[in-house]
């Protein structure tokens, strides 16, 4: 058995964390789940609302099919059962931006069923997250509590957009393996086109479930399903950033650590993170807690999906991270890591991939995932409008492999084509940079300096590694220029050695 | 010219063909029998500048030739349905004037066919109740009077307005619902034609919910016939209705006068309640009997779980009518009482927009369905929906229709029930069954009793039999003679 990192040391012993999170997914659609209404961000107030999602009297919503596929597509994606039937239910509460007074969700018989995330950690380690299941449902309204001293409003664009909501178990153990599972389930959604993926604009939001339990407790809940082996948790709400996911969760499990050891309990309720304070707090307690009444929407029939809509589904899907993390390394000989850093983000990969062709593929993954992504980061810039091309950057490798420029000058190189120089060999071309292989120019140089420092040329033959010093004078010399192989080679005959 | 109230839809319809007379006029008539009928209570809102402009484009249609099935039609329109820019309260408080920006599926249909709009008639609030008392407008009175008496007696409800207006000639037929009873019930007491079709057949697209599984338009008429061609404007699958059935619609008229000789008729024993007045065990008797006379067979079947049924359905119902009552918030259209927060606002709008009865149901639908209680009421009911509906299934395997009474009484004097909701509940026994099952049923004038008040049979069909209702009803009526009108009092 390995070490266990992930304990936490409280004042009468260690403690370990235990979280599943709820993931709320706006499904990529351009209208709602149950009505015609357009889907978008920054209409104003009220612009995208029907005559179903303002809730009046008579309306009836009728399932959005586009909807239904993304879903499915995202089960898919999560290697997950898909549901032929599954059925809607309303959870009844009344709030403002609730126009019906309640929300159409799936409660008994969710589209997707159990299946997983594999999650790989910064140490290079894997976990899998089990899902336990995906529904669909209706987003709310959003309620405006800064636009008036003495009243609130409502805006309704949202109501009713289509939400995936995807139910973890309680898989995960630290904080970061938290964040790093929600990062890969939004890379995983964004792959397959069913969510933009947009934390800001709250198109990606988690509810976290903290508990803490004693060190042993968690296996045997693992062994049994027994739930009471572990503590009672508490639900952080709408949490929308990788960062805040932390925090909420660290400040949570102290919270829990300091109530227990002071041999308090824990109140199973839902909490809010504050961001600004870096701290959660009680939004309503299980006794608070809404009686939903959740029952079948008479208003919809079960859904029921053909078996070879599912396949035709299933057929379309495109090259998942996974699999294309283990094609990058089998293909082009990359190492783990760095096709992992490559598939986090499809254009990357992409990026990659159009520029490795016929390349040295490890040079142009370096160059991809190095200075380029540096540059881009930077410039806070998406792969898709780098102002250097993928040919471009295959251009320069080409360049470096057939000895024409050194790794060195490549940058000085690259820092021009990123600066709008054109082409690396254009580049290479005005400025002279082409490398210095011409055995003839470099010989003159390399006796003029043996000659001009014969004790050095002496101590070589003791030191061999002092030929570093030669190598840096000719390059000094040619500017940079001289080919390294060439310097080595003709420097190694020439001192003896 | 006022004996164009008196005219059957379907000689109208012949007389506006024929250029007896014009829609215009045909409208004209109306708007008069209606405005001088306030006693009866049944219009809550005339239009009588919308009749008289559609009666014109009627007229005009008719002259291109472009007549459609129902061109000129003087109608009343049940106060459930939202009528484009005409007020549509369901006769709740709650909805105060508002005025829909769209008009309902079915209503839609009938003025596709060239049909004109009186105005929109009375009803129980939001559908719920059995005398049309619960209306925000005051209740309809039935224009029926026990004979040598003038003591005021219910039409029935939930569609009191649409059947009084019918049976009173201040329309030639009217929209009605039925979630338990709301068509067919009335009909019987006002010795007018009812038919709720099978669940699905009319879209429930702007009809204001009551119970989304058991709500269904039908029309109320003066004869079968005429029913037979308002529901078949009416029908019609609607993809806005994710629970219409995408089936064709028949010609229902062409049904009426088949011979039902050889078709199989079924007795449900579970039918003869204790305490059921003899009038209505003669009548259901005679019934029998007329049937017999036209050929068809006469079965006795059972239905065993017909006694659940009401109890079933008073939780079902009300469940869903909690949930779909949550709308009426206050917050976007419709009666809202400002209190000193969210909370208050909420329970104020509501306490002073809804009356007692819907007051009521939303309360035990709300118990129905919270945690702990779910599955002893709202998922008990929801089994025992089951088994009457597989009571249904193995009873059309002997028959093919079944014939009962429609309602236990004759209509009964205002007031009578209104402090007893169980009482008034059971008004609906041999309604509610049908709705559980989402079959067609109607209910057709076949008598009159002792005190001269009108009473019906109700003819249940298989799902889409809506055909063979239409060929028994037919023989019914006309075995019946059924042609009493309530003697003009008002």
């Amino acid at each position: 058995m390995t070490e266990n990192t992930k304990l936490i040391q409280g004042r009468t012993g260690p403690w370990e964390l235990v979280l599943g999170l709820e993931v709320h997914a706006q499904v990529a659609s351009n209208a709602k789940l149950f009505s015609g209404a357009a889907v978008g961000f920054g209409a104003g107030p009220n612009a995208q609302v029907s005559l179903v999602d303002a809730a009046m009297p008579g309306m009836l919503p009728v399932i959005n099919r586009r909807c239904v596929e993304q879903a499915v597509r995202t089960g898919l994606g999560l290697k997950a059962q898909i549901n032929l039937k599954s059925t809607f239910d309303r959870k009844n509460y009344f709030y403002p931006d609730l126009p019906q007074g309640y929300q159409i969700s799936q409660f008994k018989e969710p589209i997707v069923g159990e299946g997983e995330v594999l999650v790989e950690l910064d140490d290079g380690e894997t976990i899998t997250v089990r899902i336990e299941r995906l529904h669909l449902e209706q987003d709310a309204g959003k309620s405006l509590h800064d636009q008036d001293p003495d009243s609130t409003y409502v805006d309704l664009n949202r109501s009713g957009t289509a939400l995936m909501e995807i139910v973890s178990r309680p898989d995960m153990r630290s904080a970061p393996e938290a964040a790093a599972y929600v990062k890969k389930l939004r890379t995983i959604l964004v792959y397959l086109g069913t969510c933009d993926g947009d934390m800001e604009k709250g198109n990606l939001r988690a509810d976290v479930n903290v508990s803490v339990c004693r060190p042993g407790a968690y296996e045997k809940f693992r062994a049994t399903g027994d739930f009471s082996h572990l503590g009672t948790r508490c639900e952080i709400k709408n949490v929308n950033s990788y960062r805040f996911i932390q925090q909420a969760i660290e400040y949570e499990a102290r919270r829990q650590i300091e109530i227990l050891e002071d041999g308090g309990k824990i109140d199973q309720e839902t909490r809010l993170f504050d961001p600004g304070k870096g701290e959660t707090r009680s939004m309503r307690s299980k006794e608070e807690a809404h009686d939903y009444r959740y029952f079948p929407d008479p208003d919809l029939l079960p859904l029921v999906l053909d078996e070879a809509w599912v396949k035709a589904i299933e057929d379309s899907l495109p090259e998942l991270p996974d699999p294309k993390k283990a094609r990058l390394q089998s293909q082009y000989g990359l190492s783990a890591y760095d096709a992992g850093v490559l598939v986090g983000d499809q254009a990357r990969a992409d990026f990659f991939e159009a520029a490795a062709k016929g390349r040295d593929a490890k040079l142009v993954a370096n160059w991809v995932t190095n200075d380029l992504a540096a540059r881009l980061t930077a410039a806070s810039l998406d792969i898709e409008d780098s102002p250097i091309s993928a040919g471009e950057i295959a251009d320069l490798v080409k360049l470096i492999e057939d000895g024409v420029i050194s790794s060195k000058i490549a940058k000085d190189v690259f820092e021009r084509m990123w600066a709008g120089g054109g082409a690396p060999a254009e580049i290479v071309e005005k400025q002279g940079l082409m490398q210095v292989s011409d055995t003839g120019e470099l010989e003159a140089i390399i006796d003029g300096l043996i000659a001009g420092n014969p004790a050095q040329a002496e101590s070589v033959k003791e030191k061999p590694q002092a030929i570093g010093w030669f190598v840096g004078q000719v390059m000094k010399a040619t500017g940079g220029k001289a080919n390294p192989g060439t310097v080595n080679q003709l420097l190694k005959a020439k001192l003896g050695l | 010219m006022s004996d164009l109230t008196k005219l059957t839809l379907k000689s109208a319809l012949e007389g506006l063909e024929t250029k007896a007379f014009s829609a215009v006029e045909l409208t004209q008539v109306h708007i008069e029998a209606v405005e001088s009928a306030k006693a009866l209570n049944a219009y809550v809102l005339e239009t009588p500048d919308k009749a008289l402009a559609m009666a014109q484009a009627s007229d005009a249609r008719r002259a291109r030739g472009q007549a459609g099935a129902l061109d000129g039609a003087p109608l009343g329109i049940k106060d459930l349905f939202c009528t484009e820019g005409v007020r549509s309260t369901a006769c709740s408080k709650i909805l105060g004037n508002f005025q829909p920006t769209y008009e309902s599926s079915v209503t839609a249909n009938l003025w596709r066919d060239g049909a004109v709009m009186l105005g929109k008639l009375n009803m129980d609030e939001f559908a719920m109740g059995s005398s049309n008392e619960t209306s925000a407008f005051g209740p309809v009175i039935n224009p029926w009077r026990a004979s040598g008496e003038t003591t005021a007696l219910t039409p029935g409800g939930s569609s009191g307005g649409s059947a009084a207006a019918v049976a009173a000639q201040l329309c030639l037929g009217a929209t009605a619902t039925d979630t338990g009873g709301s068509i067919r019930q009335p009909a019987a007491l006002t010795g007018t034609v009812g038919i709720k079709p099978t669940y699905g057949r009319c879209s429930r697209w702007g009809v204001v919910a009551f119970a989304s599984s058991l709500d269904q338009a039908g029309p109320i008429a003066r004869t079968v016939e005429d029913a037979a061609l308002l529901l078949t404007s009416m029908a019609g699958h609607d993809a806005r209705d994710s629970t219409s059935l995408d089936v064709a619609v028949p010609d229902f008229a062409s049904f009426v006068g088949k011979s039902v000789k050889g078709m199989r008729v079924g007795i449900p024993k579970e039918y003869r309640v204790e305490g059921m007045p003899a009038e209505i065990e003669q009548l259901w008797e005679q019934g029998v009997a007329w049937l017999k006379e036209a050929g068809c067979e006469i079965v006795e079947v059972s239905l065993p779980h017909t006694k659940y049924a009401l109890p079933a359905y008073y939780i079902v119902a009300p469940a869903e009518a909690s949930s779909n009552l949550a709308r009426y918030d206050g917050m976007r259209y419709g009666l809202r009482v400002d209190g000193a927060n969210l909370t208050e606002t909420y329970e104020q709008t509501r306490a002073a927009g809804f009356g007692e009865e819907v007051k009521r149901r939303i309360l035990i639908g709300t118990y129905v369905l919270s945690a702990g209680y779910y599955d002893a009421y709202y998922l008990k009911a929801q089994k025992v929906r089951r088994r009457i509906a597989d009571d249904f299934d193995q009873a059309f395997e002997k028959v093919d229709a079944l014939l009962t009474p429609t309602a236990p009484s004759a209509a009964f004097p205002l007031g009578e029930n209104a402090d007893d909701p169980v009482a008034m509940y059971l008004n609906d026994i041999f309604t509610v069954t049908v709705n559980l099952a989402g079959l067609p049923g109607m209910s057709v004038p076949a008598g009159v009793d002792a005190k001269g008040l009108p009473l019906g049979l109700q003819l249940i069909g298989r799902a889409l039999d809506e055909g063979s209702l239409f060929s028994l009803g037919g023989v019914i009526e006309q075995a019946a003679g059924f042609t009493a009108r309530p003697d003009r009092w008002w």
